[in-house]
């Protein structure tokens, strides 16, 4: 089965590290090696317990503040399935390293301390999660050891998310009760709350279905990188390199090039294991066309009947993310979009999200560290794009400060509001 | 459906691609190292039928396995790929670093200053490098495009954010990014990778007979740069490498495993991690390789 990206997001101290450690711990998937290091380290520093976080909190100040500071990837694998994990950090300053971590997931697992029940950074990372487009999200109600594994609050609990997320846009929601110190529901049944039904986390993870996540419908090519070998044995050709962004290619479709809007049909796709009769989504692949046109890096390839959206004049949702400086209207970024590089500036924030209770505020003049709004963005050239909500290629892109080269934005293109 | 294996493979291409496509130039870390080959052959697919558009990096200590440097030389022939060689030794006889001196002396941590020379001299402006993020903890939380400083610096507090398959390397001139095209790959994959495409290695990762001293509860190789000390005696063992770097500081293990299947056999129930089996350097302190990396390391 296809690999399984999952983030775990959260409060700081709700348990997400803990919970990692656990899942690699009770899966086996701990080396030797890295469990007398973690122990050494636990008892050298007087911990009553092995503490599992030192599993993922790597860097020297992470363990020195006992925070998870940036996102760590582990990897494991079960019989059935095997799985990036995303260990995303929780306190509100490095929010943009839990996006980063969490952008490309096909899941997350929001955990909440079940003696605090849904906070700030819940809510914060749920809207998060629910904007990025993951789309899958389970709800860990952790520390249930700490609450006598009691029903009446996990209910709680879930009553209260639910109330919160029904304004967010989460397509498939899980409420599971565990305890990431103990054990419970992680991979085995807990003893201690047989009131509870469902199925373990890992049990869930590994049959969750994510094959239809992928837009398979409309394709869309941004083309990378013009392969062109010039060499004795192979000199006509001229192949257009790329990742599916979006529905298939097969050998003897009709084509459209973006800008230009010419035609063609495809003669040949290669792939890294030679030729191929067809190419779904996330495949890296050279297209060869029947005509010679003229088809540069940051071009498209999409069906003449199923375009993308094309304008200089887009709606976005955009997370602002540096911490140096606030989003300046007006102000020229360098805006990269699949593999399209171009300029532009926001004219207008249509609205601030309130994070805490979805409000939004209009007549906002700029966007501080952290903060999500709803902007208008205007391009030096055109963008061939999608409704994020459509294809999180083809919606997605970043703003970069021309002077300090940092990426300062993370947007989501959106249509226009009626 | 697609395997594992298939969407990293994808993955690693589009990277080895969008750098071919953004920087002037680019170069490739090549040690002849198991994950420096799948790298190599990652990129060869990449542009085929085209010649791979950058250079081999190798920057040799000049204490390496014999059979590791032959094998460098003929993969490079084969896949008809340039190779550059930065020196540790020019970099000592040119006064640019001191040689480690002392009854444990390793070159390790000397190749900062000559990897770093390297990309001064040749102008490199991103150095793709076989590391994966399962290989240790600071790997781990490192991005795929990692900005180094015009000192070669990694600032592990100040990462770029890094999302979908969007990357941002600008840089101003003499800073510059280190990539990771298969951060993202196991050992195990890196495995299933050479027995599904055929991948010729370096003999030392197959078992074969080895003159080997026991040193810190490993396997070290006798050879002409690493000698035992008064105390430690040399037998000849069974054993394989599971990485192969500088011979002064890469240990063996005891394996009987000659054929791809049976490496792959063994690495599905190892129960000791790749460096720390085999890997002095990372033994020196808690965070040696975060150390490291932060002054320029690989
Ligand atoms: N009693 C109890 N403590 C937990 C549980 N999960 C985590 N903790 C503790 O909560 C603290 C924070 O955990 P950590 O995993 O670092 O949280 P993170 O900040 O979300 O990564 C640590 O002291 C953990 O031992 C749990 O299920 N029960
Ligand atoms: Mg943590």
């Amino acid at each position: 089965m296809e690999r399984l990206h999952f983030a775990t997001v959260g409060s700081v101290d709700d348990g997400k590290s803990t919970l990692i450690g656990r899942l690699l711990y009770d899966s086996k998937s701990i080396f030797e090696d890295q469990l007398e290091h973690i122990e050494a380290v636990s008892k050298r520093r007087g911990d009553d317990y092995v503490d599992l976080s030192l599993l993922t909190d790597g860097l020297r100040a992470e363990r020195e503040q006992g925070i998870t500071i940036d996102v760590a990837y582990r990897y494991f694998a079960t019989p059935k399935r095997s799985f990036i994990i995303a260990d995303c950090p929780g306190h509100i300053q490095y929010t943009r390293n839990m996006i980063t971590g969490a952008s490309n997931a096909d899941l997350a697992i929001v955990l909440v301390d079940a003696r605090t029940g849904v906070v700030e950074q819940t809510r914060r990372h749920s809207l998060l999660v629910s904007l990025l487009g993951v789309p899958h999200l389970v709800i860990c109600v952790n520390k249930m050891d700490l609450v006598d594994y009691d029903s009446a609050i996990f209910n709680k609990i879930r009553e209260e998310f639910e109330t919160f997320a029904s304004r967010l846009d989460l397509r498939d929601v899980t409420f599971l009760p565990i305890s990431a110190l103990a054990g419970d529901n992680v991979v085995s049944r807990s003893a201690n709350m047989p009131w509870f039904e469902g199925s373990t986390l890992l049990h869930h993870l590994e049959n969750i279905y994510t094959a239809s996540d992928d837009n398979r419908i409309d394709t869309r090519f941004p083309v990378q990188y013009v392969i062109r070998p010039q060499r004795a044995d192979t000199p006509d050709y001229r192949g257009f390199a790329g990742r599916v962004a979006g529905g298939m290619l097969r050998v003897g479709d009709d084509i459209m090039v973006l800008p230009s809007g010419l035609t063609s049909t495809i003669t040949g796709i290669d792939s890294p294991d030679g030729p191929v009769e067809q190419a779904e989504p996330g495949q890296a692949v050279t297209i060869l066309l029947a005509d010679d046109l003229s088809i540069t890096r940051g071009d498209m390839l999409c069906r003449p009947n199923n375009r993308p959206r094309t304008s200089q004049e887009l709606e976005a949702m955009l997370c602002w993310m540096d911490d140096a400086a606030p989003l300046q209207l007006d102000k020229i970024y360098t805006v990269k979009h699949t593999t399209k590089l171009a300029r532009g500036k926001v004219s207008n924030v249509l609205y601030r999200l309130d994070i805490s209770n979805l409000h939004r505020e209009s007549d906002i003049k700029e966007l501080k560290f952290n903060e999500i709004g709803r902007v208008t963005l205007h391009t030096t050239s055109p963008l061939f794009f999608d409704d994020y909500h459509q294809n999180r290629t083809t919606g997605s892109f970043i703003l970069v400060d021309e002077s300090s080269g940092q990426t300062v934005a993370a947007g989501m293109l959106l249509s226009p509001r009626s | 459906m697609k395997s594992a294996l298939r969407s990293l493979i994808d993955e690693s291409v589009t990277i080895i691609r969008e750098v071919a496509a953004e920087f002037e130039r680019p170069a490739m870390l090549f040690s002849g190292g198991k994950d420096s080959v799948v790298m190599l052959h990652l990129a060869a697919r990449a542009f085929s039928p085209a010649r791979v558009p950058f250079p081999m990096l190798h920057i040799d200590t000049g204490h390496n396995f014999a059979e590791v440097i032959e094998f460098r030389d003929r993969a490079v022939r084969d896949l008809d790929v340039q190779l550059i060689i930065g020196s540790v030794q020019a970099s000592i006889d040119a006064g640019r670093i001191q040689d480690a001196t002392g009854p444990r002396a390793s070159r390790n941590p000397l190749q900062t200053v000559t990897l770093l020379d390297s990309i001064k001299e040749h102008k490199f402006d991103a150095v793709f490098g076989g590391a994966r993020r399962d290989e240790e903890r600071a790997r781990a939380k490192e991005r795929v495009y990692s900005h180094r400083d015009a000192f070669g610096q990694w600032d592990p507090k100040t990462q770029r954010p890094e999302l979908w398959g969007i990357y941002n390397g600008r840089h101003k001139p003499g800073e510059h990014f280190r990539i990771f095209p298969i951060s993202n790959w196991t050992e195990l994959d890196i495995w299933r990778f050479v027995a599904d495409y055929n991948i010729d290695l370096p003999s030392i990762y197959y078992a074969h007979r080895r003159q080997v001293f026991r040193r810190d509860n490993m396997w070290m190789a006798v050879s002409p740069f690493l000698k035992p000390e008064v105390g430690e005696s040399v037998s000849e063992e069974l054993v394989r490498f599971r990485t192969v770097g500088d011979a002064t500081c890469t240990a063996a293990i005891e394996s009987s495993a000659t054929t791809i299947e049976q490496v792959i056999a063994e690495t599905s129930v190892a129960r000791i991690t790749e460096r720390g089996a085999t890997r002095a350097d990372d033994r020196i302190s808690e965070a040696g390789m975060e150390d490291r990396k932060r002054t320029g390391y690989f």
